[in-house]
């Protein structure tokens, strides 16, 4: 009969009930589509990583693995890596933001080309004039550029050479002499791929580079790929806390004021139910089941918006915010909600058990 | 005469009105036979509707004794209280506080059900239905209902769960004169068919009439009784 008359209850002020689950879906959208962006940024990176067909990356002394960097390493290094043991190739490349998550690799273009297979060109062709710039179809499609059109990058004016299939490495590509001539890095190199001459051999030849290259991070492509994870990344693990902080409060705070204009609403209801004999856990139970019903409304719903949020993001920006769905959350977005939810009627609820029955009738 | 189900003695009732103390009761003594029909009379302010809501467990007495259904009220708890409307007395409101989201029929299954009873329809119950002519308008919300159907339906609500004691408050207050005949009849009816102990508030002599006897209430006190004549 509780579950009746709660039904009831959200079916009798449809607006009311609409809009609360509208704003317990806030944060859950928040929650999700942050998760989702950071999984899919990751994920977007890992593919990459591996499109370039190296066994081993080798970085500067004090870098890290995740982070954009300039080009500290010298570009001699290439030669004298390439003639390790195990190793068969190497190829350097000079990352440089240009803002945002946004990075543009200068490669050795005929050694990229090599390790990782080659460009697939989906349209126009590969670099002829030193204004020349190669993009993946993803930032084709978020700066809305064709092959043979000019596109500003660091800028400057450039012309669209060839539009690539995604998946190597970056998604804007120059040469690296004529990147490291723009940015002032000529000699220089942000890290260098390796490829060993068989798999079988990777581990010795990383062991070999640790020894020989004591202070610099060497990791093979299985490990980098690997630390390519949010819980790898500290700051953005805090960051992520930060925002699902943001959720619960905002969640609390939503369903704190929803119940407790629900109550409010309801005071000579409540009267009446307490006229009848309703105990206070019965009360209490009436304004729980709702604020239960709400938070699990808000997360199917928070779920469809996020869905939402990721075709969205997918036509605005789809090389610099790559969104994903990430499942596994669902539960935990939902439990951060229908937790908020609950906590938030708990004061409201509270509110209508003390309620004087007979002021509570006398309400108009 | 049977025994009497309600005995209040001595019914003090204190209101604090900001910071100021004001009497509401001073000192009333009443006894109510089980199966009487009792109309309590008397201006606005005069403790009526204060001695029937300490009657009904809907507040506590500041000083005396009350006993309802044989229980010792005075001295129990919310807890208490609430046992009291859940299972010996039951309410009939002037504005008739139906559930306005919920059908005729849940209104009435929602009072059995925080009764502790089983939501079927009994045949005491469709009996009483059929008495208070609402049988076929179960399906429908307060708002779809006339005032004087929406008050039968308080009544079958508060009636459905078997109560020792219905506590009517000005039930005709809302309703036209016919509709208000209707009523009183049938509260008449069902104290003689069924030997429902009924106590009414009211200000209109006519409806007090319909009771066994009348008791007068001014400034916190009875002040009067008289009997309909046999």
């Amino acid at each position: 009969m509780i579950t009746k008359l709660v039904w009831e209850n959200i079916r009798f002020r449809p607006v009311r009930t609409l809009l609360s689950v509208l704003l317990i879906a806030v944060p859950v959208t928040l929650i999700l589509t942050l998760v989702g962006l950071s999984e899919g940024f990751l994920s977007d990176s890992a593919r990459r990583a591996r499109g370039v067909g190296a066994d081993i990356v080798f970085r500067a002394k004090g870098s890290s693995l995740l982070s954009f960097s300039g080009a500290s390493l010298q570009s001699e290094f290439v030669d004298l890596l390439a003639k390790q043991p195990h190793i068969k190739q190497a190829t350097g490349v000079v990352i440089y933001p240009i803002g945002g998550f946004d990075s543009v690799s200068g490669i050795d273009v005929p050694a990229f080309e090599k390790m990782s297979g080659g460009f697939v060109y989906l349209q126009g062709h590969g670099f002829q004039k030193p204004d020349d710039i190669v993009i993946d179809e993803y930032y084709a499609e978020q700066r809305k550029v064709r092959a043979g059109e000019k596109l500003k990058v660091m800028n400057i004016d450039w012309t669209v050479a060839g539009v690539v299939e995604p998946g190597k490495l970056s998604h804007v590509f120059l040469p690296i002499q004529i990147l490291a001539e723009k940015t002032a890095s000529e000699g220089m190199v942000s890290q260098i791929y390796l490829k060993a001459d068989s798999e079988e051999n990777v581990d010795t030849a990383v062991a070999a580079l640790k020894k020989k290259f004591e202070e610099y991070p060497i990791y093979t492509m299985r490990e980098a790929i690997s630390l390519t994870s949010v819980s790898n990344i500290p700051l953005l693990k805090n960051f992520i806390n930060v925002v699902l902080g943001i959720g619960v409060v905002i969640g609390f705070s939503v369903v704190s004021l929803s119940m407790y204009m629900a109550v409010l609403q309801r005071t000579r209801e409540i009267g009446i139910l307490k006229s009848l004999g309703a105990t206070k856990a019965f009360i209490m139970n009436m304004i729980l089941t709702e604020a239960l019903i709400m938070g699990l409304g808000g997360t199917v719903f928070g779920i469809i918006l996020s869905y939402i949020t990721k075709f969205t993001l997918q036509k605005l920006v789809p090389a610099s915010l790559p969104p994903a769905i990430v499942m596994s959350w669902w539960p935990i977005a939902g439990g951060i909600a229908v937790g908020a939810a609950l906590l938030g009627a708990l004061y409201p609820g509270m509110l209508a058990v003390r309620q004087d029955p007979i002021e509570a009738l006398a309400y108009e | 005469m049977n025994s009497p189900i309600i005995e209040v003695k001595k019914l003090r009732k204190v209101y604090l009105q900001g910071k100021v103390e004001v009497e509401a009761l001073r000192g009333v003594d009443l006894s109510v036979p089980a199966g009487e029909f009792l109309s309590i009379v008397g201006p606005s302010g005069s403790g009526k509707s204060t001695l029937f809501h300490i009657v009904g467990g809907l507040t506590p007495a500041t000083s005396g004794e009350i006993t309802v259904g044989g229980s010792n009220v005075s001295t129990v708890g919310d807890a208490g209280r609430t046992e009291l409307r859940r299972k010996c007395v039951s309410f009939v409101f002037q504005k008739f506080n139906l559930l306005p989201n919920l059908s005729a029929g849940d209104n009435i299954r929602v009072a059995m059900h925080i009764s502790g009873m089983k939501l079927e329809f009994d045949k005491r119950l469709q009996e009483l239905l059929g008495l208070l002519g609402i049988a076929g308008r179960l399906e429908h919300r307060p708002s779809e209902l006339s005032g004087g159907e929406q008050q039968r339906v308080a009544i079958a609500r508060a009636l459905a769960t078997n109560p020792a004691i219905l506590l009517a408050d000005e039930p005709t207050g809302n309703l036209d004169s016919k509709n208000s005949d209707a009523v009183l009849k049938i509260l008449r009816d069902l104290n003689e068919k069924l030997g429902q102990t009924i106590l009414m508030i009211t200000h209109n002599p006519d409806a007090a009439a319909y009771g066994h006897r009348t008791v007068h209430m001014s400034d916190g006190q009875i002040v009067d009784t008289s009997f309909r004549p046999e």
